[in-house]
C-alpha cells in the first residue's frame, strides 16, 4: 500500500446470489486524483461505487477508506467517516420535498452545530459554486436533470468531504453542461485536493478529468486495465480497451454526445 | 495544527489558526459581534481555511488583507459562489380575500374536470364492445384477481368477526325482554342490506380504490401515460375501464362473501348462547327475503363503480413531486369512502321511497 492512498479495495468480489458481477478487483486510489471507474453498461460500475460506500455487502475482499473500514466501523466512528464521504446518486437523489437550499443544508444541520443563517450562508456558496444560484428556492421536481446532477455535487460537498463519489456525473447531459461538470469536478480536485472517485462511460469526460481510471469488463467478470487513461488509449494491448477507446476516440470531436460502450 | 483564534485589535479583527468547519462553529457568532466593531479583517496568521471557514468571512462584509495566496485563493472561490447565489426573498402570499378566491376557482375547475372524467369515461365504456383492443379481457381478469379473489381472506376474516360482533351486542339488550332469538334478525337484516356491502365497499376502497391511484399515478409520473396517449392507445380504455368494471364486478361478490360469512359468525354466536341451528334458519327465512339481498347487492355494484371510478381519476390527476402519488392514494381512500356514505344515504332514501 503506497503512502497517499485514500482508498484500498483489495480482493473485491461482489455478487447478487448468482455467479459474481466481479471478481479480484483491487485497486488504489490516491489523495487529490480524479479517479474514473470505467467500463460498458452492466459491467458492474455502479455496483462497485456501492460497495466501495458501504451499500452492497461484498462476498469477498476488503475496502479501506481513509485507513479505515467502513463495514467494521460503527457508531461514532462511522458517523465520523461518512461525514468525510460526499456521494452524487446517478439521478441526484435529491429529497422530494425540500427546496435545492434546504437539501444542501441537510447534512450541514447534521453534521455541524452551525447556526441556521450560517447554514444557508454555506448552502448558498455550495450552489454558487455549481451554477445553482437562481434555483436555491426550487424543489427538486422543478428543475431539468442535469440542474440535478449539479444540486447533487452541491449537497455532497456541503461539508468539504475528501473523498467525493460520483455516479455517472455526466450520463444524459448535454455537450456544454457536460464540460462544464468535468471543469467543475478538476477546478475542485486542483482548488481543494478532494478526491475524486467518478464512475462513468462518457469517453471525453474520462480524458478530459481522469488521472487514472480501471475499467471493468462484463466478460471478463472483472478488471481488466488500470492507469492513465490517455495512456491506455493510446498504448493498450487489451482489445476490449482498445475497442472502448478507439470505438469513439478517433472522431469523437465531431460527435460528441455520443456515449461510449452504451 | 494550531486552534484557531480571533482578535480584535484597534479596530481590525485577526484571526489565526486553522478557520475550518469545527473553528465556524465556535466563532460565528463572536466573528459577527466582533466585526460590528472593526472596520477591517487581518487574515495573514491564518494557516488554512476550509469552504464554511470562508462563508463565515465572507459573512462578516468587512474589507480582508493579508491571507496567503492559497487561502486567498479558497475566499475568491466562495466569494464568486456567493455572488452568483444571491439570498432569495420568500414569495409573498396572497391576501385573504385573493387566496379565497383563487381556491374557489381552483375548486370549480377541479368539479368541470371531474365531470369531463365522468363524461370521457361513460363514452368510452359505451363505446368499448365495439371498437378493437376497446375491451382487454387479460387485463380484466388481473385486476378481477387483485381486487377480487385476493380480498377473500380479508373479507371472510372481517365478516365473521362483524357478525360476531353484532350477535353479541345486540344479544345484550335483547336479553333484557328475554327476545334472543330476534338476534338473527337484526343481524341478518343490518348485515344483508346495510352493513355487508359498506364493510365490502371500504375494504375494496382501502385495498383497491388506493392501489389503482397509486399505480396509475406512478405511471403518471414516469409519463407511461403520455406514452400511450402518442401511441394512439386510448388511455381510458386501456387503463381505467378494466379497473373499474373489474371493481363493479367483485364488489357484489365481496358483499355476499360478507354477508354469508357474518352469518355464519352470527349462527356460532346463538349456538354458543343454546339456540340451536334450526332455530336460527327458521328465523332468517321467515324475516328475510331475497329482496334485501339483492338491494344490498346492488348497492355493492354502485359502490363498486364509484371507489373504481374515484381511484383511476385520482392517478391520473396525479401532479408531479414526491408526495404526489402518496396524495393521489390518500385521495383516492377518502374520496372512496365519502362517495360510499353519500350513495348510501342516497339509497337509503331511494329503497324507502319505493318501498323496498
Amino acid at each position: 500500500m503506497s503512502e497517499d492512498a485514500v482508498i484500498t479495495v483489495d480482493d473485491l468480489s461482489v455478487s447478487f446470489g448468482g455467479p459474481p458481477l466481479f471478481r479480484h478487483v483491487s485497486f488504489e486510489v490516491r489523495r487529490g486524483e480524479v479517479f474514473v471507474i470505467l467500463g460498458g453498461s452492466g459491467c458492474g460500475k455502479s455496483s462497485l461505487l456501492k460497495a466501495m460506500i458501504g451499500l452492497i455487502e461484498p462476498a469477498h475482499g476488503t475496502i479501506s477508506l481513509l485507513g479505515e473500514q467502513l463495514a467494521d466501523a460503527t457508531g461514532d466512528a462511522r458517523r465520523a467517516l461518512l461525514r468525510r464521504l460526499g456521494v452524487m446518486w446517478q439521478s441526484g437523489a435529491l429529497f422530494g420535498s425540500m427546496t435545492l437550499a434546504e437539501n444542501v443544508e441537510l447534512p450541514i444541520e447534521e453534521h455541524t452545530r452551525l447556526s441556521r443563517p450560517a447554514r444557508q450562508a454555506v448552502a448558498r456558496a455550495k450552489l454558487g459554486l455549481v451554477g445553482l444560484g437562481d434555483a436555491q428556492a426550487k424543489l427538486p421536481s422543478e428543475i431539468s436533470g442535469g440542474m440535478a446532477k449539479r444540486a447533487g455535487i452541491a449537497r455532497a460537498m456541503a461539508l468539504d468531504p475528501p473523498i467525493l463519489f460520483l455516479d455517472e456525473p455526466s450520463a444524459g447531459l448535454d455537450p456544454v453542461t457536460s464540460a462544464g461538470l468535468d471543469k467543475l469536478i478538476t477546478d475542485i480536485a486542483r482548488g481543494t485536493g478532494t478526491t475524486f472517485v467518478v464512475v462513468t462511460h462518457e469517453l471525453q469526460s474520462i480524458l478530459a478529468i481522469g488521472d487514472r481510471c480501471i475499467m471493468l469488463d462484463k466478460a471478463a467478470r472483472g478488471m481488466i486495465a488500470e492507469g492513465d487513461p490517455k495512456e491506455l488509449r493510446d498504448h493498450s494491448e487489451n482489445p476490449t480497451v482498445r475497442a472502448f477507446f478507439n470505438r469513439e476516440a478517433p472522431d469523437s470531436k465531431e460527435a460528441p454526445d455520443r456515449k461510449a460502450g452504451a | 495544527m494550531p486552534e484557531a483564534t480571533i482578535r480584535l485589535e484597534g479596530d481590525t479583527l485577526a484571526f489565526t489558526g486553522a478557520i475550518d468547519v469545527g473553528a465556524a462553529e465556535r466563532l460565528w457568532g463572536d466573528a459577527t459581534s466582533g466585526a460590528a466593531k472593526a472596520t477591517s479583517i487581518t487574515l495573514d496568521k491564518v494557516t488554512a481555511l476550509d469552504s464554511i471557514g470562508a462563508v463565515m468571512l465572507l459573512a462578516l462584509d468587512k474589507p480582508m488583507s493579508g491571507a496567503p495566496p492559497d487561502i486567498a485563493e479558497v475566499l475568491e472561490r466562495n466569494r464568486r459562489a456567493l455572488e452568483a447565489a444571491p439570498p432569495v426573498k420568500p414569495e409573498k402570499e396572497l391576501p385573504a380575500l385573493q387566496a379565497l378566491g383563487a381556491g374557489a376557482v381552483a375548486k370549480v375547475r377541479s368539479f368541470g374536470r371531474t365531470l369531463a372524467y365522468i363524461g370521457e369515461v361513460t363514452v368510452t365504456m359505451l363505446r368499448a364492445p365495439f371498437q378493437r383492443g376497446g375491451l382487454r379481457p387479460a387485463e380484466l381478469m388481473r385486476h378481477l384477481d387483485e381486487a377480487g379473489l385476493r380480498a377473500f381472506p380479508l373479507t371472510i376474516l372481517l365478516g365473521t368477526l362483524i357478525g360476531v360482533i353484532l350477535a353479541f351486542q345486540s344479544s345484550i339488550p335483547l336479553k333484557r325482554f328475554g327476545a334472543e332469538i330476534f338476534v338473527p334478525n337484526l343481524v341478518g337484516i343490518s348485515l344483508l342490506r346495510e352493513l355487508g356491502p359498506l364493510m365490502a365497499a371500504i375494504i375494496m376502497s382501502g385495498r383497491t380504490g388506493s392501489a389503482y391511484a397509486a399505480e396509475l399515478g406512478t405511471m403518471v409520473v414516469n409519463e407511461e401515460v403520455d406514452a400511450l396517449r402518442i401511441m394512439g392507445v386510448d388511455a381510458i380504455a386501456m387503463l381505467v375501464l378494466p379497473r373499474i368494471i373489474a371493481a363493479c364486478l367483485a364488489m357484489p361478490v365481496l358483499a355476499l362473501v360478507m354477508d354469508l360469512t357474518g352469518l355464519i359468525g352470527m349462527t356460532g354466536v346463538m349456538a354458543a348462547l343454546g339456540f340451536p341451528l334450526v332455530a336460527v334458519t327458521s328465523q332468517l327465512k321467515q324475516w328475510l327475503s331475497l329482496k334485501d339481498l339483492l338491494g344490498g347487492l346492488l348497492k355493492a355494484a354502485v359502490f363498486g363503480a364509484a371507489i373504481g371510478m374515484i381511484g383511476c381519476r385520482a392517478g391520473l390527476a396525479t401532479a408531479r413531486g414526491p408526495r404526489a402519488v402518496g396524495d393521489a392514494a390518500t385521495g383516492a381512500v377518502v374520496g372512496g369512502i365519502v362517495a360510499i356514505i353519500v350513495l348510501d344515504g342516497i339509497f337509503a332514501i331511494l329503497f324507502y321511497r319505493l318501498g323496498l
